[in-house]
């Protein structure tokens, strides 16, 4: 697991701190990009959008509510044991997700198959408690879920997106670009576009990597401070 | 045995669950920046493996089946029966190796607890449900699997101490290169796709 950063400000202001929890980790602090946390699920549901969001949905809750209630329960719970009190939380909140997502839609359950499961060992889920409701109250260790669950999502959406988009020439399966009429842009029409196909590798493997690598390498350039020296 | 061979080989290479489903890629990116703690984690992946799946095999099948001694349907609790599997296993493995071999203890040091949330190994348990396996299989499917995300793990960590010497940009130092070569690794991976040692031994 990747080394976590405390976030040690002093309360000055509530509003001002609350909101920082959130804005956080989007950015300067993304579980993905930064932390390093997640990245398992990161890379295998982004095929499809519709995929991506979903599961950034059920992340952000488990996090959020698995922060809140190990952050009430952090006093009651023994040093030696945490480690499986905490995962007994996660995997009940995983379990109430997932019959939930079966309930409402189960296309896309099947379609997420085992990832739903693997929320459970979802470093940022472990990593947050660890890093934060061992150590806060449940309010912000809350805000603290949903700010690393927002965080979390916005990678997701993007690299979903331009793999959607580039792989299958849809977004959120309506389709924009394409070789025949059912598409927005039909490529075989024009004569300008007739070079462009959809590029199969997208939606394999290898390009969530180079993807990931690529969306990095923005941030990193966009933010300097997050550029790594070692 | 042609079976279970093949079942070893595709677990281990071709359906490869760091390079073809992205499982344990935390401590698969955080732990491979060198080849001798990479080797250990790997080793330990192996072992932990092979050991869970069939206990996850058993309590799948004879625990919470509707054909099981229960004789209700109790797969809803199969998540957290999995993964306190995994975590009471861990600890298990952790205290005989302790006992029994001091200096491979020692050099594993904290990534046998960290192997708990490994998804990886939780993946496996899973993906032995969903593809029904039965004993011997869900054996040969661990032990492959863990096989392969050894040799990615290794494979990795040998190619970023390399990269250490190399003119990176600066912003793509670490992190972004890693991504980036490990997706080349997918690529190369993908080329043995194919593989079927069905007929072997037979």
């Amino acid at each position: 697991m990747a080394e976590v950063k405390e976030k040690n400000a002093p309360a000055v202001e509530f509003g001002k701190e609350e909101r920082k929890l959130i804005t956080d980790p989007i950015n300067d602090n993304n579980p993905i990009t930064v932390q390093i946390l997640g990245i398992c699920s990161a890379l295998a549901v982004t095929t499809l959008m519709n995929k991506a969001l979903v599961m950034a949905i059920a992340v952000t809750a488990v996090t959020a509510l698995s922060n809140m209630v190990t952050s009430a329960l952090r006093n009651a719970i023994p040093k030696q044991v945490r480690m499986i009190v905490q995962l007994v939380i996660v995997a009940t909140l995983v379990t109430i997700v997932e019959l939930t997502l079966k309930a409402l839609n189960y296309p896309i359950y099947k379609d997420l198959s085992v990832f739903i499961g693997l929320i459970i060992t979802n470093c940022i889920v472990m990593g947050r408690l660890e890093a934060y409701a061992m150590a806060n109250r449940p309010w912000r260790s809350f805000l603290d879920g949903i700010g690393n669950g927002l965080g979390y999502g916005v990678i997701l959406i993007i690299v979903a997106f331009i793999r959607e988009l580039f792989g299958k020439g849809s977004v959120f399966n309506f389709k924009v670009i394409g070789p025949n009429a059912e598409y927005l842009i039909n490529t075989a029409s024009s004569p300008l576009l007739s070079w462009y196909t959809n590029n199969n590798l997208m939606v394999l493997f290898p390009s969530a990597m180079f993807v990931i690598g690529i969306v990095i390498w923005a941030h990193r350039a966009w933010n300097k401070k997050l550029v790594d020296i070692s | 045995m042609g079976e279970l061979a093949n079942i070893f080989i595709k677990s281990a290479f071709i359906e490869n669950l760091a390079l073809s489903y992205f499982l344990g890629m935390c401590s698969f990116l955080a732990v491979s920046k060198s080849v001798k703690t990479a080797f250990g984690l790997g080793l330990a992946v192996i072992f932990v493996q092979g050991i869970t799946i069939p206990v996850n095999w058993f309590i799948n099948y004879i625990i919470l089946s509707e054909n099981g001694i229960f004789g209700t349907d109790l797969t809803f609790l199969r998540f957290i029966l999995f993964i306190s599997v995994i975590a009471a296993m861990v600890q298990l493995v952790e205290m005989v190796v302790e006992k029994y071999s001091p200096s491979l203890y020692n050099s594993l040091g904290i990534f046998l607890p960290l192997i708990t949330v490994n998804c990886a190994i939780l993946g496996g348990s899973l993906f032995m449900v969903s593809k029904e396996y039965n004993f011997s299989q869900s054996l040969s499917f661990g032990l492959g699997g863990g096989f392969g995300w050894f040799l990615a793990i290794v494979a990795i960590a040998a190619i970023r101490e390399k990269m250490r010497y190399s003119n990176v940009p600066p912003a793509l130092r670490g992190l972004g290169m890693a991504f980036i070569l490990t997706g080349m690794m997918g690529m190369a991976f993908m080329s043995l796709m194919g593989i079927d040692l069905t007929s072997f031994g037979k």
